[in-house]
């Protein structure tokens, strides 16, 4: 059965909203606008009650899966519990309802908060500042790609225009380097799953501006030559970022700052738990060290004997990223986050996520292939080559999962690895759910070779099927039109 | 153990036993020791429950906040009411704690929103298409010149001088670093002065964009600037207040080929700037320029209507450098409320909204003017903002109002030295007659 759209349980007259009686004068509206301005028809916004607009919205929202709904184990996106003292407190009115162009004086609070979780997060970055500007971690490496473009630029170094990234990055890597005016250069992971140094060092030269890295990497590999890495970069003038997707394996126990990293950013998102609600917001601070402070974007909060006053005389700044601060209210959650948990917690949390990662990958050994076999961080990759060469894509496994009731990892990703399958179960998960996802995945796997149509079929008892994604294309329906009805 | 950590000591110890390791150490062996941090870091906490709440009610109380002063600010955010349903919909956990919908089968409710959403912004704006969302007005702007350019093969954009200051740097920002000129196009009287626009324009211009209403609240002559552009194959990107297309012509019908928008002022609450949504609409033929997550309708084998996203040929995850942007993660559940609120609002609510708006901010202004502590600062047909003229700095005037429990308008000088004085007022629909009175009551009185 096909579910309605709000437009289609739309009736002429009926209203969700009550606003008071306009208690102003009124003046003719021709008099206050000239005519040519004024619309001739009305958009089509449906029509409905309050009620009716919250059973739709609540009924779609049966529809989906999240974190709370059950285990989320989608590798590099760092599911975790989010808690809800943490949304409450971030929708109290002294936050919601501050407007962003108040004067700093009237907004002490917000801007106290802001520079506050400058320190904590320089801190467990070991950088020395961090803007909290960036919207998302795509945003915030766009932003610290642009910082060290300007630094070059500044040091009489403009001439350095390519970037490298490793065969496994983010996609996002790439398309920001882009961004920027970077061309990409790819060095290859070796054999054990780290960057080849060897071919890192072939690759230096004056054209270099630097080097982007996931540390642990997107296998989920801790790089096990990060210093030599480091000073390859910096030893012919380049400068090299942290991506901080995989921050949650780290807290507490390594920095990128120790590392050599000169350009942080971190997904609060991920690793500090505020929700991705279904596509964001999410927030992407990014931090640097003391060479590239001046470079940082505008503003930046500082604390002047106690007053807290937004700094926007900063010439060597790259300018504005964004209107205003940033996701405010999402820092506000990462902010509580870190209060709540303390460094000891911070710490646990890693230590966890790690332990829950190696002790899943173990059960699953005997069911799949690992490409890389040594002990890994917070996440590791599968391969479902095996069940591949049956006929089974690793596109059967995951929507067999959704079957079982739990959501799937990260799939064909990262491109190195052929039938990719990314888990990472978290710490906030629980030893039975970790078991019960295991014993899961080895009946699928046990499903692959006797009943392969399963797999083929599945899911069978979600909303919909597998979806025609190529029809989409082809025929693209990108709206709702009246005429459709 | 934090609460959030569900494992205990003995359990930790028997996982580890399965993997053979004999302790947690083992695991971060990897990691040389040369750069393990040796001390714990240096954090408050760990808070209880109790103590957080405490903590961030004490740090919240000392912020100045629409809900307690009325509210008089705009430039660029806007107090408009939300109706609680909309946050009760956002409260929806099955919504908030979701990722981005990677998989259509148990992401429907998320990916059928975004569907519904796109129809509204295209209905709103008259474009073809509209993405998921992008992170606020001043990216969406700036997104819009780099795809313009893109598209057209020229690199350089003019922007007005009317434009949102903030939207205007940050498009600089972008510009500065993807190697593309932007121009300015000053104004006179407060609408952009077509001349000089005529001046700035050539063969190599990718797009003019232009806020409508425009950063002073003043409605622009859009038609005489597509009449400009068209000589010259250059884009006209609209930068569009969604509030006010409750009444006034869509940007279709003014020529635009890509609209875009701060969406904060449907049902998202002013929150310090953020997170706001900026949202993106273009004609049909710029798709596959566009940024963005997009969502399409389609079937599964059984012929169910479903929905995905879709045109993903576009995007960073599979074109890499390529793409179209790097953008990933966007504002998805601000997306959510603007579908809430427009959902609640209709065909008829969104009208009553701009046209009480515009009444309120009409009759302010004659209030103000009234006083006779100001004289008129641009007189160009105006929405819900607009300009007066004071003799007394601003500072000391908005200074002087927050200690009557107002909070004034926005000095303009801020951004424009040019225009000492100058006083941006925006009024909603949730001032009442007797709050705009005491307004010029106070200000009567402080000047």
């Amino acid at each position: 059965m096909n579910r309605k759209l709000i437009f289609e349980k739309s009736k002429k007259g009926r209203k969700g909203y009550a606003l008071p009686e306009c208690d102003v004068p009124i003046q003719p509206i021709e008099d206050l606008i000239p005519k040519e301005y004024m619309k001739e028809s009305y958009p089509e916004l449906p029509e409905v009650s309050e009620g009716e607009m919250v059973r739709h919205f609540t009924a779609l929202s049966r529809l989906n899966y999240g974190v709370d709904t059950g285990f989320y184990p989608l590798g590099s996106c760092t599911m975790k519990y989010n808690p809800k003292i943490n949304e409450d407190v971030s929708r109290l009115d002294g936050f919601t309802a501050v407007h962003p162009n108040l004067p700093d004086s009237a907004v002490q609070g917000c801007l106290e908060l802001l520079s506050k979780m400058d320190i904590f997060l320089s801190e467990i970055t070991g950088m020395d500042r961090v803007s909290l500007l960036p919207a998302a971690g795509a945003h915030g490496e766009l932003t610290g790609l642009m910082m060290m473009k300007a630094y070059h630029r500044n040091h009489g170094e403009g001439q350095r225009y390519k970037i490298i990234v490793p065969d496994s990055a983010h996609g996002t890597n790439p398309a920001s380097a882009a961004m920027v005016g970077y061309e990409v250069v790819e060095v290859k992971t070796d054999s054990r799953g780290n960057v080849d140094v060897s071919e890192l060092q072939k690759l230096m030269s004056e054209e270099i501006a630097g080097m982007m890295l996931t540390n642990p990497s997107t296998l989920g590999l801790f790089e096990e030559n990060i210093c030599e890495i480091t000073d390859t970069i910096h030893s012919s003038g380049g400068l090299v970022y942290y991506d901080g997707a995989n921050l949650n394996a780290i807290m507490g126990i390594t920095r990128p700052g120790d590392m050599g990293f000169d350009i942080v950013h971190l997904n609060l998102h991920k690793t500090f738990s505020t929700p991705h609600g279904g596509g964001g917001p999410g927030s992407g601070p990014v931090g640097v060290k003391r060479d590239l402070v001046p470079f940082l974007p505008v503003p930046l909060i500082e604390n002047k004997g106690g007053q807290y006053i937004c700094d926007y005389d900063r010439p060597l700044s790259i300018g504005r990223v964004k209107s205003y601060f940033g996701n405010f209210l999402v820092i506000i959650k990462a902010y509580a986050y870190i209060l709540t948990m303390g460094a000891e917690g911070l710490r646990q949390a890693s230590e966890t996520a790690v332990l829950n990662a190696n002790y899943l990958m173990h059960k699953l050994k005997k069911n799949y292939e690992i490409s890389y076999d040594r002990t890994c961080m917070h996440e590791f990759v599968l391969s479902g080559k095996q069940q591949k060469d049956k006929g089974i894509a690793v596109l059967d496994i995951a929507k067999r999962m959704i079957d079982y009731g739990i959501h799937p990892p990260t799939v064909y990703f990262p491109l190195i690895v052929k039938e990719a399958m990314m888990f990472e179960p978290t710490e906030t998960e629980s030893l039975e759910t970790i078991d019960g996802a295991a014993e899961i995945l080895m009946r699928i796997a046990a499903e692959a070779e006797e009943t392969p149509e399963l797999l083929k079929e599945a899911p069978h008892h979600t909303p919909v099927a597998r979806l025609d994604e190529v029809r989409a294309v082809r025929k693209p329906v990108l709206k709702w039109h009246a005429k459709n009805k | 153990m934090s609460r959030y950590i569900p494992n205990t000591e003995r359990e930790r110890k028997k996982m580890l036993i399965e993997i053979g390791c004999d302790s947690e150490d083992t695991l971060f062996k990897n990691i040389p020791e040369g750069i393990r941090l040796d001390r714990d870091l240096n954090l408050p906490g760990p808070f209880t429950e109790m103590e957080l709440y405490h903590y961030m009610k004490k740090i919240a109380e000392k912020n100045i906040t629409a809900e307690k002063y009325i509210c008089f600010l705009g430039a660029g955010a806007y107090d408009h009411y939300i109706p609680s349903s909309v946050n009760h919909i956002l409260g929806r956990s099955e919504f908030y704690t979701s990722y981005t919908p990677y998989q259509p089968e148990i992401s429907q409710g998320t990916l059928q929103a975004i569907f519904e959403y796109q129809t509204m912004i295209c209905e709103l704006t008259g474009m073809d298409v509209a993405n998921a969302s992008v992170y606020d007005g001043a990216t969406a702007v700036a997104e819009a010149a780099n795809m313009s350019c893109k598209i057209t093969r020229k690199e350089e954009v003019i922007v007005m001088r009317t434009v949102n200051p903030q939207y205007r740097k940050t498009l600089k920002t972008y510009a500065r670093f993807k190697n593309y000129e932007v121009f300015e196009a000053d104004y006179q009287e407060g609408t952009t002065n077509l001349s000089d626009l005529e001046g700035l324009i050539s063969n190599k211009t990718a797009a003019i964009i232009v806020q409508n209403p425009n950063f002073f609240g003043s409605l622009e002559e859009i038609e005489r600037m597509t009449e400009i552009k068209a000589k010259y194959n250059a884009l006209l990107i609209i930068c569009v207040d969604p509030i006010s297309l409750g009444l006034f012509k869509s940007p279709e019908k003014l020529g635009a080929d890509i609209v875009v928008g701060e969406g904060q002022a449907l049902g998202n609450p002013l929150s310090f700037g953020g997170p706001y949504i900026g949202f993106f609409a273009a004609k049909d033929k710029y798709l596959r320029q566009m940024p963005g997550r997009i969502v399409g309708q389609t079937v599964d084998k059984n012929g169910n209507i479903g929905f995905v996203l879709t045109m993903q040929t576009r995007e960073q995850h599979i074109r890499r450098e390529k793409a179209s942007s790097n953008i990933c993660s966007n504002q998805a559940l601000n997306a959510l409320a603007a579908t809430a609120y427009l959902t609640l609002m209709g065909k008829q609510g969104l009208r009553e909204v701009a046209y009480q708006s515009l009444q309120k901010a009409h009759y302010g202004y004659n209030k103000l003017i009234g006083t006779n502590c100001f004289s008129p600062g641009f007189t160009k047909p105006f929405f819900k903002e607009f300009t007066v003229r004071s003799e007394i700095p601003i500072d000391r005037l908005n200074h002087n109002l927050l200690r009557e429990g107002i909070i004034g308008g926005y000095d303009l000088e801020t951004d424009y030295p040019e225009l000492k004085g100058f006083w941006l007022v925006a009024v909603t629909e949730k001032r009442t007659k007797g709050e705009i009175d005491k307004l010029a009551e106070k200000v009567a009185k402080t000047i």
